[in-house]
């Protein structure tokens, strides 16, 4: 399989990231390069194999149901939160107006 | 007085304990050596002053008869990677500039508990995404290595390019690293020091910026095997904020150090004899062969069918997992916003992560968005995971026939920086070698075993079962002990 200009143009919008006309093009021999080089996986007989996902047997957890049980990631940490933000008002994120 | 940039992680232990030395003066030295080592480009940012407060600490626990950490003493450089309280981590990336976090990460947390400092955040390939250490924003990190007769800047690998550079340099006696697909093992190897990856889950990720999730993991980098186990050592436990965290005891890796191999088994497997490796990273292995069985282990082939395939699996799976962790930075949290004249939310997404990443970063976010969208993700992305399986399975097979496996950790020497960027494909190559074991999740270690004709160092690799660090670093120890490698790069910054 391989990609032309207006499928890079509908990943990039996808992944949310602008791109004009001379960045697509220069993307388009570069992301089929890969994509040509990857294909030699569907050589595998994989019939029978489970897709793996978690590499080291191990099971998920279940934390105790106690509010802000860690003190680093529990609540109360507004402050915290927004100190880095771009734009932080009235203790919430600022972005632009998404309503009329 | 010695040299005190010359010693490791051990020495400046034991000599802080010991009192022939204060970790001040430590300290001091290598923030010194840090000062006149920027033609180097291996920190983003540094930071005496942590260092130096870190010393006083240790030194006033000493002066108190109060017992010491395992690292106390230790100035490290920190990978800008692992988030650190109220000093800036971007990542080596345009998008985190500025970024300040207001918490540890849970490694840096536990070198700090052990008695370390930290020299500064060191340069790295954007979001760990490249072999060079050319794709930072903050520029490209040079090793402190030359080619015999040359002045040609090279690599010091990546994605830990700073990390290697640093601790191969002398500036630092140890740093952490990271390794996704290689990032640790294959910097390790191009600077003539060591380097080991845990198996998944030894170390907290929790404070890591995500590259892969599925393959993420830090470990050490130093100058010795015995060095790597101790950082490791501090550096490794469980941790309930990491949901893949091994709830697991951290063994005593440095108490039990050995390079006794005998009744252990060393398998080669004959796949990773690839056309295009460097004949004397083939003579390097056929000594570390020789090595290993001096050390009293018995040399078994092996072999791994599905090696060649655990790079385009990887280069699925790996910005598959990138498109999905680095949709966080979308200028409204952290970092970079761009906000275009009358732009909406979406455009002002759009706009911020033009901005924001680079090039390759780019790539593989688009590669990533590409194989999970409908219609490829099973041509793809479940294909790659299969695939996978099917890598793991090579090694459970293999490690019923041996204790550990060694192999080169990669196919050529360090190379000139700018002489890989024609094509994305050629940089990927570099870590065929390394890839596998990452896909596997196992502990897999780069010690230094001679200097190429060209006087550049060349790593072997040992790979072991999961959770066996143990047999990982005394094979390292064994091949160390033997290879004498005591080159070090002649001092030009």
């Amino acid at each position: 399989m391989s990609v032309d200009k207006a499928t890079v143009a509908r990943i990039a919008s996808l992944a949310r990231i602008r791109m004009d006309d001379a960045a697509l093009e220069r993307m388009v021999p570069e992301l089929n390069g890969i994509l040509a080089w990857v294909e030699q996986l569907g050589e595998v007989d994989v019939s029978g194999v489970e897709p793996m996902a978690a590499v080291i047997p191990n099971r998920l957890r279940l934390r105790e149901d106690e509010v802000d049980a860690d003190p680093l990631t529990g609540g109360g940490k507004r402050d915290d939160v927004l100190a880095n933000a771009p734009v932080a008002e009235h203790g919430f994120f600022g972005v632009p107006k998404v309503i009329e | 007085m010695t040299d005190l940039t010359s010693l490791g992680v051990k020495d400046i232990r034991d000599g802080v304990a010991r009192g022939d030395f204060t970790a001040r003066e430590v300290a001091e030295a290598f923030n010194a050596a840090v000062a006149e080592a920027a033609a180097l480009n291996a920190f983003i940012l540094t930071t005496p002053d942590h260092a130096l407060a870190a010393a006083e600490k240790v030194d006033a626990a000493r002066a108190a008869g109060k017992p010491l950490g395992k690292m106390a003493g230790v100035p490290i450089g920190m990978k800008d990677l692992f988030a650190t309280h109220g000093v800036e981590t971007t990542a080596a990336s345009h998008i985190l500039e500025g970024f300040t976090p207001r918490y540890e990460s849970s490694v840096s947390q536990k070198l700090w508990d052990a008695g370390a400092g930290m020299l500064g955040k060191l340069n790295l390939d954007q979001f760990a995404m490249g072999s060079s250490n050319e794709t930072s924003y903050f520029g490209n990190v040079t090793s402190p290595w030359r080619k015999a007769g040359s002045n040609a800047a090279m690599s010091p690998g990546g994605s830990s390019g700073g990390s290697s550079a640093a601790v191969a340099a002398r500036i630092a006696p140890a740093a952490t690293g990271t390794d996704t697909g290689g990032s640790i093992r294959q910097p390790a190897a191009f600077t003539g020091i060591c380097g080991i990856k845990p198996t998944y889950g030894r170390c907290s990720r929790w404070g890591i910026i995500a590259f892969a999730s599925s393959l993420d993991q830090a470990g050490p980098m130093a100058r010795s095997v015995a060095d790597c186990a101790i950082m490791l050592g501090a550096m490794a436990g469980f941790d309930p904020k990491d949901a893949t965290s091994l709830d697991m005891p951290v063994p005593d890796w440095e108490g039990q150090l050995t390079s006794d191999l005998r009744g252990k088994k060393i398998g080669i497997p004959r796949e990773y004899r690839m056309e295009g490796t460097d004949p004397a990273i083939l003579e390097a292995w056929e000594k570390g062969k020789e090595w290993l069985q001096d050390a009293g282990a018995q040399i078994v082939d092996v072999s791994l069918p599905h090696t060649k395939y655990a790079l385009p699996a990887y280069y699925i799976i790996a910005p598959a997992e990138a498109s999905s962790n680095l949709a966080r930075y979308d200028g409204v949290r952290y970092g970079l916003r761009e906000l275009p004249q009358g732009a909406g939310l979406q455009e002002m997404y759009a706009a911020t992560r033009a901005a924001g990443f680079g090039d390759e970063v780019k790539r593989r976010i688009l590669i990533g968005t590409y194989v999970l969208s409908a219609g490829f993700y099973d041509a793809y992305y479940t294909q790659a995971q299969k695939v996978r399986a099917l890598v793991a399975r090579d090694f459970a097979r293999a490690f019923e026939e041996c204790d550990a496996i060694l192999a080169p950790t990669t196919p050529t020497a360090s190379f000139p920086l700018g002489s890989m960027n024609e094509d994305p494909l050629t940089m990927y190559l570099n870590d065929v070698f390394a890839v596998p074991a990452s896909l596997a999740g196992l502990p897999a270690m780069s010690v230094p075993a001679m200097l190429n004709p060209e006087g550049l160092p060349l790593g072997l690799q040992i790979v072991g079962r999961p959770f066996d660090e143990q047999t990982v670093l005394d094979a390292g120890l064994a091949i160390e002990e033997r290879a004498g490698f005591a080159a070090r790069p002649e001092k030009w910054w």
